[in-house]
């Protein structure tokens, strides 16, 4: 089967030949296979955003390749369009990116944009709207009259609507409160287990990784750092917090306390692990608040 | 694609132009552009070049900038230069059927040429070399006896800064939203001129709202840090006239006075 997305020494350098070059991103290659949930975190420059951009053919490589299902993207410069179709992207904050009268009509843009006929983009406008929990009778408001976090889950849903196998999601809980934060990511979690499409989902928090993904690409000065799953790469605590990045507060807390002599697991990375984990321990049911 | 767009491109140095007071650099620059119209004859416009070169001489700004600044009015100065090359009647040099190129015409040319290319060269030196914060400031200051007449000077001002401080801001933002729509399969590259002018629709609208929801977040940052307006408002940078500035007056008199002698003694061709 091949890859959902594959690169090969991708590299980009912005403004070449210019005194302001800058390698955003130097000799990336890694395959991501179809379904899987990949969490992408690294610093702020690490080249993240830029990498991720390349996924759908917002920027041209400036040298290497991006296969798409075993298709060379740039094969056909011509052709760039029908790969956006392929795999959505969601920017960081997209609830700028409304535009029209109602949230219908907006989410409809994608779909239209890939000509689509009438039927079924309603069909998948109205999925998508369920998929992150957007009431019926919204659909007909104007997107500027909803909450921050309704119209977020707006523009996201206006990108899941173009039903891309890959779907990447560049920080989408930047700014929100947690409980909003939880939800997004619970029903994205939900769309990835029903439509068993790929997931790439770039964010700063250690703890949203290890909860959502399977796996993890770390980003560091450009560079892949490394690419494994969740629990071999949060079992690098060390290599982590050397490159600034840190591993959920629960691990810590649980390899202190085997450091201490404990009897616990040393790979622990959510919080309900950690629950699990104490339960074996003493026995019996804790309770959480 | 958007960030190739210069305008009003400064370009910072220490050079002894840089330093200069920004209300000299306008009122020299107001000089120069007289200076170029008083001058009717090719002597005068001599001196007109000659100006333009020492100046950029000493403001370090390489001459290939200046060449690029001029490529958008080339067909300007072509037009202007072919219209007076037929339609000024003289003593023919040249006819053929209806087309009749005069002495008098030709040298009309070649007198408004020159004129458009140093008006051009003069007057980006003064954005090659000044900061728009400078600018402002010196336009403020220069304005500053039309406050008696309830002129808004500092206001005109504070407008004027706000909006040179948001030109890169709102490029960086219209590249983000084109690159968010495209994501969604927008296609701003082909078609006709009308689905071109229509594909940016869905661009326009949220940099509009965007840039309202900028003024309005400017707005009160700007009223949180007790801004109401020029009144009493004093200045930590102050401008001061230097020895520097007196020379560069006194050379931009000497050749006014060179233009007008010698529009008084060489007599004009025309």
């Amino acid at each position: 089967m091949p890859y959902a997305i594959e690169t090969e020494h991708l590299t980009y350098i912005y403004g070449q030949g210019t005194p302001f070059e800058l390698h955003a991103v130097e000799d990336v290659s890694l395959r991501i296979n179809e379904g899987a949930f990949v969490g992408v975190i690294g610093h702020t420059g690490s080249g993240k955003s830029t990498l991720i951009q390349h996924f759908n053919g917002l920027l041209k490589p400036t040298s290497g390749r991006i296969l798409i299902g075993g298709q060379d993207m740039w094969a056909e410069p011509k052709k760039i369009r029908s790969f956006r179709f392929q795999v959505g992207l969601v920017f960081q904050y997209p609830e700028y990116q409304l535009f029209e009268e109602t949230v219908y009509k907006d989410m409809a843009y994608g779909p239209k944009n890939m000509g689509l006929k009438e039927e079924e983009i309603d069909k998948r406008v109205r999925q998508a709207a369920q998929f992150v929990g957007l009431k019926e009778e919204l659909l007909q408001k104007s997107p500027f009259e909803l909450s921050g976090g309704q119209k977020r889950r707006v523009a996201i849903a206006g990108v899941i609507a173009m039903n891309p196998k890959v779907l990447v999601l560049d920080e989408p809980t930047a700014g929100l409160d947690p409980k909003g934060r939880d939800r997004i990511l619970g029903q994205l979690k939900e769309y990835h287990q029903e439509e068993k499409n790929t997931m790439l989902l770039v964010s700063h928090s250690m703890e949203d990784v290890a909860k959502y993904a399977d796996e993890a690409l770390v980003m560091n000065r450009s560079r892949l750092y490394c690419h494994d799953t969740v629990e071999n790469v949060f079992a690098r605590a060390g290599d982590m917090e050397s490159l600034g990045l840190s591993i959920p507060q629960v691990t810590k807390v649980f390899s202190l306390l085997k450091a201490q002599g404990m009897p616990v697991s040393g790979s622990i990375y959510t919080v309900e692990q950690g629950v699990r984990e104490l339960e074996r321990l003493f026995g019996k049911e804790v309770h959480h608040a | 694609m958007l960030k190739d767009i210069t305008l009003g491109q400064f370009f910072p140095g220490f050079s002894p132009v840089h330093r200069l007071d920004p209300r000299i650099k306008l009122i020299l620059t107001v000089a120069y552009v007289v200076m170029l119209f008083l001058a009717n004859n090719l002597v005068g416009l001599a001196f007109g070049i000659l100006f333009f070169l020492g100046a950029y001489f000493l403001a370090r700004i390489p001459l290939k900038m200046m060449l690029k600044g001029l490529k958008p009015v080339l067909p300007i100065i072509l037009f202007t230069s072919v219209l007076n090359m037929f339609f000024i009647t003289g003593d023919p040099l040249f006819s053929w059927w209806v087309i009749t190129i005069t002495r008098q015409g030709v040298y009309t040319a070649v007198i408004m040429s020159i004129r458009i290319v140093c008006l051009i060269a003069g007057t980006s030196l003064l954005t090659y070399t000044t900061s728009p914060i400078s600018l402002t400031d010196g336009l403020e200051r220069l304005m500053g006896p039309l406050k008696k007449l309830r002129f808004p000077v500092h206001e005109l001002a504070m407008m004027m800064t706000i909006a040179l401080r948001f030109i890169p801001t709102l490029i960086e933002e219209t590249d983000k939203i084109m690159n968010a729509q495209k994501a969604r399969g927008a296609d701003m590259e082909t078609g006709s001129l009308i689905d071109r002018v229509k594909a940016l629709v869905p661009v326009l609208i949220p940099l509009f709202i965007s840039a309202f929801r900028r003024a309005d977040e400017l707005a009160l940052a700007m009223e949180c840090r007790c801004y109401r307006g020029g009144e009493g408002r004093t200045r930590m940078k102050q401008l001061h006239l230097g020895s520097r500035d007196l020379i560069s007056c006194a050379v931009m008199a000497l050749f006014l006075a060179g233009v007008i002698l010698c529009n008084l003694l060489l007599p004009s061709l025309l």
